[in-house]
């Protein structure tokens, strides 16, 4: 299993054929208290960088993008009751959605976990 | 010419940033009517139910805190005389120590800024208003009472004093310990202290979060020394902006430029309350055509409370439906932490502005229902 991040903060974790994507424990944090979280229909087909979902905080809402292309076969549920578990659990059991892969080679465009920790440093 | 945009820094920004006895320092600051403000110390959440529990200590050093004195004649008549100008408040009919909140009326009797005008009890400063105008506004709103007043009034910017507000059930008794004659104080009264260890301070027993409270003018330098005094008790900790705004927008109270704005009248803003008998007889307050008129007869659209009923906060410029029919716009929303469900504010033709009555929020392109609801969202708590 390997783990890619975009700039945009979401990161998204390949199991075969299928990636799981949520927000980074850092975005978590920039977004502060999580109120409410819209996620996509199953079935649904998103390209590299679409609006995927909306996560909202007490402040703000905020667009999450899909960090790569394909089609949604599972949703997180739970976060629809409990969208606090992104600020709790950003990087695992606040995930968003489940995705089918449609192309593994846009994978490639997208940082490591290194890289990523090096550009979240340059914005501090 | 691109404006530069050196923002301010309030009185105690060190301290905020540094921490203190209760906080760990600010973890977010932004921009806010050009300061640099503190936005949120442990997080919205918490710190917004800290202070509906406890004490929430706020910086709104950023506010225009400012005296209006008449120049010659030291009556409050003559300055009440030239404040009428601007409001529709009976500024005349303050008792001694009595705080109202008004609104600043431009010709149409729209909104230019809403304000708290209080008369000091003390006689050596009779002839003098305690007024406290919004960020945003106050530079044009100072220029706008100097401008109306002449040679009749001066005004005196509080420039080298911090603004701090103590709000939450458990405010009183640290106010207390720390100036014991503020206990008899009841809510919307101002008095002046000559403390020993802080100075000369304005003390109003009064805010913006439905809380009993106090708003505190106080030398710039011995802000740090009382709020250090006020935070040494264990129920009060620094609050940020954006736990000052969720406050507010429970209580129902208007934010400036977004629930008000200058096409916004009093009446349609359901403030009608601001308006007070001696005024509407005389009708001699800017707009007083338009004002009247929609008292009589109803405004055109009004400022309701409104429940979206499904968990997706409607935010300003969230435009309201019933049926295919636009009927209004949220002017300001976001979300509850005492009630754990999402809240607005707005504006809807009157036909649609009565409690109960069920609407259609258009949030990013899906119909969402959603009713009209009383104000406040949550019961003020003021000491009467």
């Amino acid at each position: 299993m390997t783990t890619k991040f975009t700039k945009d903060h979401e990161w998204v974790r390949v199991d075969g054929d299928v990636a799981t994507v949520g927000v980074t424990p850092y975005a978590a944090e920039q977004l502060g208290d999580v109120v409410y979280v819209e996620l996509p229909e199953k079935g649904r087909s998103f390209a590299q960088g679409a609006d995927m979902a909306v996560v909202e905080s007490a402040k703000a809402a905020s667009d999450v993008y899909a960090p790569i292309s394909g089609e949604v076969v599972d949703v997180n549920d739970a976060l629809t009751g409990a969208p606090e578990t992104v600020n709790e659990s950003a990087d695992d059991k606040g995930w968003f959605v489940k995705v089918k892969v449609a192309n593994a080679a846009e994978l490639d465009a997208l940082m490591d976990e290194a890289a990523y920790a090096d550009y979240v440093k340059g914005l501090d | 010419m691109a404006e530069t945009a050196v923002l301010q820094k309030l009185p105690l920004d060190a301290l905020w940033r540094a921490g203190s006895l209760r906080s760990s320092g600010a973890k977010k600051f932004g921009a806010f009517a050009g300061y640099d403000m503190p936005l949120e110390f442990e997080g919205l959440m918490a710190e917004h139910t800290w202070t509906r529990t406890h004490a929430g200590l706020f910086d709104v050093s950023h506010m225009g805190p400012c005296f209006v004195r008449a120049r010659g004649a030291s009556s409050h008549e003559a300055v009440a005389t030239q404040m009428e100008k601007l409001v529709a408040a009976d500024v005349a009919g303050l008792k001694p120590g009595q705080v109202r909140y008004a609104v600043l009326l431009n010709e149409s009797g729209g909104a230019l800024d809403d304000l708290m005008i209080a008369r000091p009890a003390d006689d050596a400063l009779a002839g003098t208003l305690h007024v406290v105008v919004n960020a945003g506004c106050k530079l044009q709103d100072w220029a706008l009472m100097a401008r109306v007043f002449g040679a009749d009034a001066e005004l005196i910017r509080a420039d080298n004093r911090a603004l701090l507000a103590l709000q939450g059930p458990r405010a009183g008794e640290t106010m207390a310990a720390l100036v014991p004659e503020t206990a008899a104080m009841t809510f919307m009264t101002l008095r002046r202290f000559m403390h020993a260890q802080f100075g000369e301070m304005f003390i109003t027993r009064s805010g913006y979060t439905g809380e009993d409270g106090f708003e505190i003018l106080v030398d710039a330098a011995h802000a740090e020394a009382f709020a250090q005094a006020l935070m040494a008790h264990e129920a009060v900790k620094p609050i940020g902006l954006g736990a000052r705004d969720s406050l507010r927008l429970e209580a129902g109270l208007c934010l400036y430029g977004h629930d008000l704005d200058e096409t916004t009248s009093p009446i349609e803003a359901d403030l009608a309350w601001t308006i007070q008998k001696r005024r509407r007889l005389a009708a001699d307050f800017p707009g007083a055509d338009r004002i009247l008129r929609e008292l009589k007869e109803g405004p055109a659209r009004k400022r309701v409370g409104i429940r979206p009923k499904e968990r997706a906060p409607a935010r300003e410029g969230v435009e309201i439906f019933s049926g295919d029919r636009k009927v209004g716009v949220v002017t300001s929303g976001g979300f509850s932490p005492m009630l754990s469900a999402p809240i607005s504010m707005g504006y809807v033709d009157a036909a649609f502005a009565k409690p109960g009555t069920e609407i259609a929020l258009n949030v990013r392109g899906q119909m969402r229902t959603a009713e009209i609801v009383a104000l406040p969202f949550i019961p003020h708590r003021y000491v009467k």
